[in-house]
């Protein structure tokens, strides 16, 4: 319960985060943290326009998305408190249930007969997909680890003081950082900020949402980015700290992750498109490194 | 009960007199009867947990009888289900046909259909080997006549026979195994006999036999060439009966084939795991360059092929490597996946098949929009199409989570080898999930969704009730299989238990399914309820219809603009493009051409393995071939002299004491 709170109350604040990194970089005027949070409650008083092409999947979608970022959020302990939801291998339904809401955007776009938005589409499809193993060799170099496959047991029983657990913290929280910004289609994937939607990814996919539903896709992205700083958050934090201090640590976590995502945002320029696969087959090739990492702190491979 | 079944068997000679009208019913009670009496000795084996040994008729001086353990109760009972929904969708179907063929066309199709059936449930119920192997051959055959229904087709009869040809090569893979078997161990010409040459001699050159035998039926790579051309030709019922089940007679095999070993297993368990993830990773990647939805859905059972093979193949590696988990688990998921398969395969066939009805194309590029004509054979393919891409709350992800489960408890107990061996699977069944995930979100827009691509979609309204009954019974058992799985957990225990296998690790699945079930739960909660909060907050608001937005451009018209297939399935076929093989047909702008002309664009993709293991060999060996015709001028006298020459030469060979 204390995880999900925190993570809901962290959402709030990290796109806000994000956005006030980014402008203070640029020396622009600052909008207040909670800037997207009142645009968010704005649109939930807003009415809405569908386009004539679309279909009922075009208005289940957004819920269908959110709902799966939502129960998402349900899954991930942070330190010693476990998430609502917990069982083994629930990190396999984390991954395939973030999967059943990106098929539901992806068809919603395509259901707008829009070519910008198919492209988005295909982009997304192709991408998350890149991704994904990343994702699996990371847990299941932690399931080797620890021997259990349960999110809080795979964090509980992380043994930080081992030898090398540098490399795996290091490493992984690289490779995690990463797919967030895959996920949530951020630089150097995607450019948010760019007006040309040719060359956008998630913005484009969401062109024909309003009102209540694009606020649900808005709440959903910030979510996501929660959850991810969640699941790196749990890389440092050690479960025998007590829970004021894991609490601050996790919220310095967030606080950090944001900060570094709007530095990132301002300093680096986006992919080429057509390069974006190949750097994201990179972060499986690093995760594999992980993976390795933890053969050899495990004695399965005896290096001298 | 066994002479009822013989008695129905008897009886589908009685089709060929029954008028037109009658033969399709008759051909259902005839089903029907044989799916209750082998449905009853199934479920009689799987709840006593006991073996069921019934005479059936006298073979060659022998009591030839039926033996139902375990495995072929299961394989009955998901036999009977698909046959059953095929014969329910079969009347819907075949109305087009009805004035086109004659009497005896029609008859001799239900015929084959109901022979495939017959068929199908004696090959996973003979354990001797030369009925065996007269039953696999009634099998293939039925399922060629079934293929070339549409006779009047040049392309139909021409894939039948390459289908026939490749079913051959296979049952001589087989015969040439078990001769070999009881040659070399001298046993009775029996399944049984197989375990004592498997446990004196080396397994594994024995088992590459069968696995080649039975894989050309299953369809792994490169042995799967026939697939995909016999799905797309044979009417829709046949190949949703063919992918979801006939497939899967190739799997029983090499089960029953694995039954009987029980060392050396490990490169056995490894080859099939390579294999498996060749054919997941290729059959899915050439899935996506497909336009034929058909031909996309074969790929694509290829693919789920595949993923069975993952998992027994895991399975077979826990078994050799003493890790229990990972033996349960992974036979268990492969087993489940088998079921599960034959559920969203034959769906996705049947409403495929009705767009095709209604449409007359299956060229996915013709269609689109057809969510608003076709409301519910949309929901259903799209049900379909999740539970294919392994998602959850839908069964796909109940059999694939079983294999991942399996894979990430035996990670710590593993071996360096086998660590790295399980990360490449978990790893290549994430990029399956993924790849399918991106073929179905393609075929489901391109089909369903947008508007219109062609004329061809303009008349097209839902079909009739019968051929949405059998969607309405496939959608039902998935929904159950993805939310209460654990019901299946009593009877995988017993299938895997055949393999002796511990199976504590399938039952300590029962507390993890249950929060499955749980989660699946809240999720369509919140659904619901993000609905109704909807419906509330928008009853107060304006909520317009207006344009597609196109980003301020006034001219946007979405039947132009939107994407079609193959840009949809560009990024990933430039990514992939030595596997998917896709050519353009397409002549490029001369600088010189002011007003360039109107032109055609099209692509085209072919299986690298079809054209290196099958068109380019048979090719040359046509063309050799074609200069030895040159003897064959058509001339009596020459073929007289050819006799003469003949007989010389033999008087010669004599004469100088040569033979």
């Amino acid at each position: 319960m204390i995880s999900l709170l925190l993570i809901l109350i962290s959402s709030l604040f990290f796109v806000g985060i994000i956005v006030k990194v980014k402008a203070k970089i640029a020396a622009r005027k600052m909008p207040p943290v909670l800037q997207p949070v009142y645009d968010v409650i704005r649109l939930f008083k807003k009415g809405a326009v569908y386009s004539q092409t679309t279909s009922v999947i075009f208005k289940i979608a957004p819920l269908v998305y959110f709902s799966s970022v939502f129960l998402a959020v349900l899954f991930i302990p942070i330190g010693s408190n476990e998430g609502l939801l917990s069982f083994e291998g629930d990190f396999v339904f984390f991954a395939y249930l973030l999967g059943i809401g990106k098929f539901m955007t992806i068809i919603s776009a395509m259901d707008t007969g829009s070519g910008f938005e198919g492209m988005g589409a295909n982009r997304e499809a192709l991408y998350s997909m890149l991704a994904e193993p990343a994702f699996f060799i990371i847990a299941g170099s932690m399931a080797l680890f620890t021997d259990n496959i349960s999110f809080h047991d795979l964090f509980l029983h992380l043994k930080q003081d081992a030898d090398l657990y540098y490399i795996i913290g290091i490493a992984s929280t690289y490779v995690l950082v990463y797919i967030a910004m895959v996920e949530n289609s951020r630089m150097p994937i995607d450019d948010p900020k760019t007006h040309l939607e040719l060359t956008m990814v998630h913005e484009v996919m969401i062109l024909d949402n309003s009102g209540f539903d694009l606020g649900l896709i808005h709440i959903a992205t910030w979510l996501k980015f929660s959850i991810y700083g969640a699941l790196i958050s749990n890389f440092i934090i050690s479960n025998s700290w007590n829970l004021y201090w894991q609490i601050a640590v996790f919220l310095g976590i967030q606080f950090a992750f944001s900060t570094i995502v709007g530095i990132l945002e301002s300093f680096r320029a986006r992919n080429k498109i057509e390069k974006n696969p190949q750097w994201i087959i990179m972060l499986s090739a690093i995760s594999i490194v992980v993976f390795l990492t933890v053969l050899i702190i495990t004695q399965k491979i005896i290096l001298n | 009960m066994i002479i009822l079944f013989k008695i129905a068997i008897i009886f589908t000679f009685v089709l060929f007199i029954f008028p037109k009208q009658f033969q399709y019913y008759f051909g259902l009670i005839l089903h029907l009867v044989i799916i209750s009496i082998s449905g009853i000795w199934a479920v009689k084996t799987l709840i006593l947990s006991s073996k069921l040994t019934l005479p059936f008729i006298p073979f060659l001086g022998n009591n030839l009888s039926i033996e139902i353990d375990q495995l072929s109760a299961f394989f009955i009972l998901v036999i009977d289900f698909t046959m059953l929904t095929g014969i329910i969708y079969a009347k819907g179907y075949l109305q087009p046909y009805f004035h086109k063929k004659n009497k005896i066309e029609m008859a001799w199709h239900f015929f084959n259909f109901l022979w495939l059936h017959i068929s199908m449930l004696l090959v996973v119920s003979i354990r001797d080997v030369l009925p065996f192997l007269i039953i696999w051959e009634i099998m293939s055959l039925s399922s060629f006549f079934l293929v070339i229904f549409e006779t009047e087709k040049e392309e139909t009869i021409k894939i039948g026979i390459k289908y026939l040809i490749q079913m051959h090569i296979g049952v001589a893979f087989l015969m040439a195994a078990f001769i070999y078997a009881y040659v070399s161990s001298g046993e009775t010409l029996n399944f049984d006999g197989l375990s004592v040459y498997f446990a004196s001699h080396n397994p594994f050159g024995l088992f590459m036999l069968f696995f080649i035998g039975f894989g050309i039926k299953a369809g792994f790579i490169p042995l799967h060439s026939w697939l995909p051309h016999a799905h797309p030709a044979a009417p829709s019922h046949v190949s949703g009966v063919m992918s979801g089940v006939m497939i899967k007679m190739g799997i029983y095999g090499i089960l029953r084939v694995l039954m009987y070993i029980h060392h050396d297993l490990f490169n056995i368990g490894l080859f099939i795991l390579i294999m498996s993830l060749i054919s997941g990773l290729i059959g899915v990647s050439l899935a996506i360059v497909q336009h034929d939805v058909k031909k996309l859905l074969a790929y694509h059972s290829i693919e789920n092929i595949g993923i069975i093979g993952i998992g027994i193949g895991l399975g077979v590696i826990g078994l050799a490597k003493n890790i229990p988990v990972l033996a349960a688990l992974g036979f268990g998921g492969g087993i489940l996946h088998i079921l599960n398969h034959s559920l969203f395969k034959s769906l996705l066939f049947y409403t495929a098949g009705s767009v095709y009805k209604q449409t007359h194309t299956r060229n996915i590029e013709q269609l689109g929009g057809l969510i608003k004509k076709m409301p519910k054979t949309a929901l259903f393919f799209l049900l379909g199409a999740i539970a294919i891409s392994g998602l959850p709350p839908f069964n796909g992800f109940i059999s694939e989570f079983l294999i991942y489960s399996g894979i990430f408890k035996s990670l710590h107990s593993a071996g360096l080898f086998t660590d790295i061996v399980l990360m490449f699977s978990f790893a290549g069944l994430a990029i399956i999930g993924g790849l399918a995930l991106f073929c179905f979100t393609k075929v489901f827009s391109v089909i369903f969704l947008g508007t219109t691509r062609s004329s061809k979609v303009e008349h097209a309204t839902e079909v009739n009730s019968s051929m949405l009954i059998p969607d309405f019974i496939i959608g039902f058992m998935i929904i159950i299989i993805g939310f209460v799985p654990v019901i299946f957990v009593h009877p995988l225990s017993q299938i895997i238990g055949s393999f002796f296998i511990e199976t504590t690790a399938i039952h300590q699945m029962i507390s993890t399914f249950n929060n499955i079930s749980l989660s699946s739960g809240v999720f369509i909660i919140i659904i619901g309820l993000l609905w109704a909060l909807r419906s509330w907050q928008q009853k107060r608001q304006t909520i317009k219809e207006d344009k597609t937005w196109a980003c301020a451009y006034t001219g946007a018209n979405p039947a132009v603009h939107q994407y079609t297939a193959t840009s949809y399935a560009d990024n990933f076929r430039q990514l992939s493009s030595k596997i998917v093989n896709v050519k353009k047909d397409f002549k490029d702008f001369d600088e010189t051409e002011i007003f360039p002309k109107k032109r055609k664009f099209e692509t085209h993709s072919s299986d690298i393995f079809e054209n290196y293991l099958i068109t380019i060999p048979s090719d040359r060996i046509l063309a050799f071939l074609e200069k030895i015709a040159v003897f064959q001028t058509g001339k009596i006298q020459h073929y007289l002299l050819y006799a003469l020459l003949f007989l010389a030469l033999i008087f010669l060979l004599t004469f100088l004491n040569l033979i």
